[in-house]
């Protein structure tokens, strides 16, 4: 299987998905003749044109309305936040009109949409530039949201949201974009829902989505290098809606519980993951649930320190230690 | 760019001149029955019989009549809350309104919209929205989507004079111009913005729509008491849209009757009574338009009288068939916020969508 990168799995979903439906588009800021500001639609541009391939102005409620607009008609826009942390000068046509048409319509209006983008700390951009809004936009019942954590997966996911017939957010990663992972050549997708055991384990169950996947791995390794203890690591890879059964699955099997977020901790993923362990998984557990989240106040820029605000491997271990003593 | 002076005026308009005697007449019966309609609806919500917000439209019927009947098969409809009017000019039936107002599961959005949003895409209208200013992009990408499709229309995306002040608004303008977006906005000045007046919130020289100058948009404002005017003065945008793939801003002046909404307990505080019964008395629509077709032998009083009473009696029977329709049930909370798992694909039946338990 060939090495691919983040940035070129969703690349090739978003070629693929171009040339299998005319209605298929992507608008956003410097998606076209720039080649994307992280390069993600590289090349999409010479290859489709125009039409398929659309530089929008620095209006994110302008150009995300359009393409909620055009969705109701039955185009399928694929919409480019170059940050998410940028969604939310739109949000209200996020929420109110992707997230509500559906429903309010009483089912006759559908929002084929997607948009992508990154949502992520860690590159020193800071604190308006590095929010992970996906718990935010879970909160909304009638939208969908993934994080994929690999290439394979970005690119499984990614065509799987072109696809659904109701709005799906993407949370990408800046810090992932160039890192590479195994993808096969034959097309394949990722249905919306369905989380992955990414490591087999027995000791404790280290639940994560996107980056924070890789953290878990880290910390896993850790674990079983030092600590003699076997993790086992569950990628969410989707939101909402949201594999329960593998996640309680995972933790009959091994008792115990960390979540890895990288969202701030009030009311993030984690804490809905959590809350539905106690109702779920209570007699199953042998300790509290364990969360390592980002550290809670807005993103710091100094570089050094921003490392220690994420979450990281080592407090994965720390809280894993606790958990498990 | 269009301006009042410039452009064929009213009912010596080609568009007007080719009417038959029953356009004309339709026109005054579809202002009857919204005006009708929403008078029935009003005496109900002040029984209790619905929730909510109703925003009346009574006062400005012409507006939505007179630019909807210029619509051809790739034309679209979208507005903001104060919806009724224009549902019920795309053809809606008033059965579906009035069970919709009633929050029943005939309405036209089973219940789940209410007043403010009122759908129907077999007829080409897209809503009622609540959020003041959150259609306009959407009409922008219902047009998008129309010029991407290569049919021939346009979007009418209408909205109110507190409205132009929103940022999506000019994101949209800009947007319809630089990439020629046959969507035409309809600014319905009725002067006030709840219990704002246009001095009190909007900075302009001339017009509202004068601004669509600055993004080399045509526009152009004019008085929407009379239907022809209303007519001839669309249609060159309509033209403009089919022709040349250009939007267009246009603000009909107009006056809404009743308050914000009927909660809207200050109606008679921000403005005189002498100001609104100076609209009914010589501005009101369906007075000036039931008059000219009188005039022009069209139509007789007793003729005239007759529509309005169809158009009560039709009320009235929408209110039966509402009071008699079924709620929505508990269970139809979960439907229609998931089209994948409304229709049970594979991707409805993965992972959990909802949250309660
Ligand atoms: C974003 C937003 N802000 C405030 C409101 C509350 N609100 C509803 S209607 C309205 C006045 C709008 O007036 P105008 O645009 O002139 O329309 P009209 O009611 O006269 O038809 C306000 C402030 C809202 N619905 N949405
Ligand atoms: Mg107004």
């Amino acid at each position: 299987m060939a090495l691919i990168n983040y940035r070129k799995a969703i690349n090739d979903a978003l070629a693929e998905e171009i040339m299998r439906d005319e209605n298929v588009f992507i608008i956003g800021e410097e998606v076209a003749e720039y080649n994307g500001a992280y390069k993600v639609t590289e090349g999409l541009w010479k290859r489709f044109g125009d039409k398929r391939l659309v530089d929008a102005p620095i209006s994110e409620a302008g150009f995300i309305g359009l393409g909620v607009g055009a969705s109701m008609l039955g185009l399928r826009p694929v919409i480019e936040l170059m940050f998410w942390s940028f969604a939310f000068v739109a949000y209200d046509q996020i929420v109110n009109n992707a997230g509500c048409v559906r429903y309010m319509s009483g089912g006759l209006i559908n929002c084929p949409i997607v948009i992508r983008g990154p949502a992520n700390g860690g590159t020193n951009v800071g604190a308006t530039h590095s929010h992970t809004p996906e718990n935010i936009l879970a909160n909304v019942p009638g939208v969908k949201v993934v994080a994929p954590a690999t290439a394979y997966d970005a690119k499984g996911l990614m065509k799987s949201a072109i696809r659904d017939n109701d709005p799906v957010f993407v949370m990408e990663n800046t810090l992932l974009y160039g890192e590479q992972w195994e993808v096969p050549e034959e097309e394949y997708l990722i249905p919306l829902g369905s989380a992955d055991v990414k490591r087999e384990g027995t000791d404790i169950s280290l639940i994560a989505h996107g980056r924070s996947v890789l953290i878990a791995l880290a910390a896993a390794d850790i674990l079983a290098a030092e600590h003699n203890i076997n993790a086992e690591v569950v990628d969410l890879r989707s939101i909402r809606p949201l594999d329960e059964d593998a996640i309680v699955q995972s933790v009959r099997k091994t008792h115990r519980a960390v979540l890895v977020d990288e969202n701030k901790p009030f009311c993030g993923v984690s804490a809905q993951i959590a809350s539905m362990l106690q109702e779920k998984a209570f007699d199953d557990l042998d300790a509290p649930i364990g969360r390592v989240n980002t550290l809670d106040a807005p993103a710091i820029y100094s570089p050094p320190v921003e490392k220690l605000q994420l979450p990281n491997a080592q407090r994965v271990v720390s809280k894993a230690l606790t958990v498990c003593a | 760019m269009q301006s009042v002076a410039d452009s064929p005026t009213s009912a010596a308009a080609e568009i007007n001149r080719n009417l038959t005697a029953e356009q004309k007449i339709a026109f005054l019966r579809d202002m009857f029955r919204i005006r009708r309609f929403e008078q029935v609806a009003l005496k109900c919500y002040n029984q209790g019989k619905m929730g909510g917000f109703l925003h009346l439209y009574i006062g400005q019927e012409s507006v939505a009549v007179g630019t909807i009947s210029l619509l051809g098969e790739n034309d679209h409809v979208i507005t903001a809350y104060r919806d009724h009017g224009h549902a019920l000019a795309v053809g809606m039936s008033m059965n579906e309104c009035m069970a919709e107002l009633f929050g029943k599961a005939t309405g036209c959005s089973k219940g789940k919209g209410g007043s403010m949003h009122f759908f129907a895409p077999d007829k080409n209208y897209w809503g009622g929205h609540g959020i003041v200013a959150g259609q306009t992009p959407l009409g922008l990408g219902l047009a998008y989507a129309l010029k991407y499709k290569g049919l021939r229309g346009c979007c009418l995306c209408y909205m109110g004079d507190g409205a132009v002040n929103q940022g999506v608004f000019h994101e949209s303008l800009n947007i319809a111009s630089l990439w020629d977006i046959p969507v035409i906005y309809i600014i319905e000045n009725n002067q006030y913005s709840m219990g704002t007046s246009l001095e009190r919130s909007s900075a302009f020289k001339n017009s509202l729509s004068e601004r669509a100058e600055g993004y080399n948009i045509a526009w152009d404002s004019f008085n929407g008491e009379d239907i022809y005017e209303i007519r001839a003065k669309t249609q060159i945008a309509v033209d403009r849209a089919h022709n040349e793939s250009r939007p267009s801003v246009l603000e009909i002046a107009t006056y809404r009757y009743y308050g914000h909404s009927v909660a809207d307990a200050n109606a008679k505080k921000y403005r005189s009574a002498q100001e609104i019964e100076d609209y009914k008395t010589n501005h009101d629509p369906l007075r000036i338009w039931q008059k000219t077709l009188i005039e022009e032998g069209v139509i007789d009083e007793a003729t005239a009288h007759q529509l309005d009473l169809d158009a009560k009696h039709e009320a009235d029977e929408a209110v039966k068939f509402a009071e008699e329709s079924p709620f929505p049930t508990e269970a139809d909370i979960f439907k229609d916020v998931y089209y994948e798992v409304d229709n049970e694909t594979g991707s409805g039946k993965r992972g959990k969508h909802f949250f309660n338990d």
